[in-house]
């Protein structure tokens, strides 16, 4: 399962379209909380349509994502809220200000480091981040655009990039 | 009660005011990428209070379950999208707003 970068043979193809049957059937399950047949008949085609579109776009899913993984996973997303919540704040007060003091940058920032789950987790959280913006990303670094220079600077000092390495986030 | 009835209201009332400011940014931002920057305001904080005001107000654990599963997935999509887009806004060469040049 690991080593998922050549092709995968037909049993690990059929095993992981069950695997995410069987995720997205329970999923439907506990968000609509209905039995009767209609429900039931609609959840069953969402499910295959989504398994086929899965096997079409030839997406390798759940193969790095671990238990301690998903256990590390909401400690550092409380951390990126409170960075959010205090970038937001920022942002606003530009909005509001008569003359916004806007001095956009585009920076490249390192992420070489990062597995790919990483990079996508670190790249996804810039762009979370209000006044952040990653707008490539590409072997070794993230390209930012950011409203102002202090905001890239913050990321250089790699804060967040040792959180999102910390999650134990793979490959 | 009434401690959770204000606590909800406070985070209805800040949501709600940041979905605005993301609205009013969108408005007065200069460029194509200043304002996603101002619409990530709305579905990042916005958006995030009001449905953490919302999950305190809930009558069952399922609801509350659901909220927070919405919550998940707005985490994940919203900034997709934005990256995707100003992917193709740089692809496409939308030039970079630089302080003093004209509004766009």
């Amino acid at each position: 399962m690991s080593a998922a970068s050549g092709r995968s043979t037909r049993g690990e193809t059929i095993r992981a379209t069950l695997r995410t049957a069987l995720f997205l059937a329970v999923f439907w399950l506990v968000l609509s909380g209905h039995f009767e047949p209609l429900p039931l008949v609609l959840g069953a085609l969402s499910v295959a349509l989504v398994c086929w579109l899965d096997w079409w776009a030839g997406l390798k899913q759940f193969h790095n994502v671990t238990v301690p993984f998903l256990l590390r996973l909401p400690r550092y997303l409380l951390w990126l809220s409170w960075q959010v919540l205090r970038s937001a704040v920022a942002v606003t007060r530009q909005v509001w200000s008569p003359r916004p003091a806007l001095r956009p940058v585009v920076e490249p920032t390192a992420a070489g480091d990062l597995p790919e789950l990483a990079q996508v987790i670190y790249a996804n959280s810039i762009t979370l981040t209000p006044g952040t913006l990653s707008l490539d990303v590409d072997d070794d670094r993230i390209l930012v655009h950011s409203l102002v220079f202090g905001d890239v600077d913050d990321l250089h000092d790699g804060a967040m990039r040792s959180k999102v390495r910390r999650t134990g986030a793979s490959s | 009660m009434i401690v959770v009835d204000v606590m909800s209201g406070v985070l209805l009332g800040a949501g709600a005011l940041f979905a605005l400011s993301g609205g009013a940014g969108l408005l007065r931002f200069p460029d194509f990428y200043t304002r996603i920057h101002a619409a990530g305001v709305t579905d990042t904080a916005g958006a995030g209070l009001i449905l953490l005001g919302l999950m305190l107000q809930v009558s069952s654990w399922e609801t509350g379950v659901r909220l927070l599963i919405i919550l998940l997935f707005l985490a994940m999509t919203s900034p997709t999208a934005a990256h995707v887009l100003a992917h193709a806004a740089r692809r496409d060469g939308v030039p970079v707003w630089r302080e003093g040049d004209e509004r766009r």
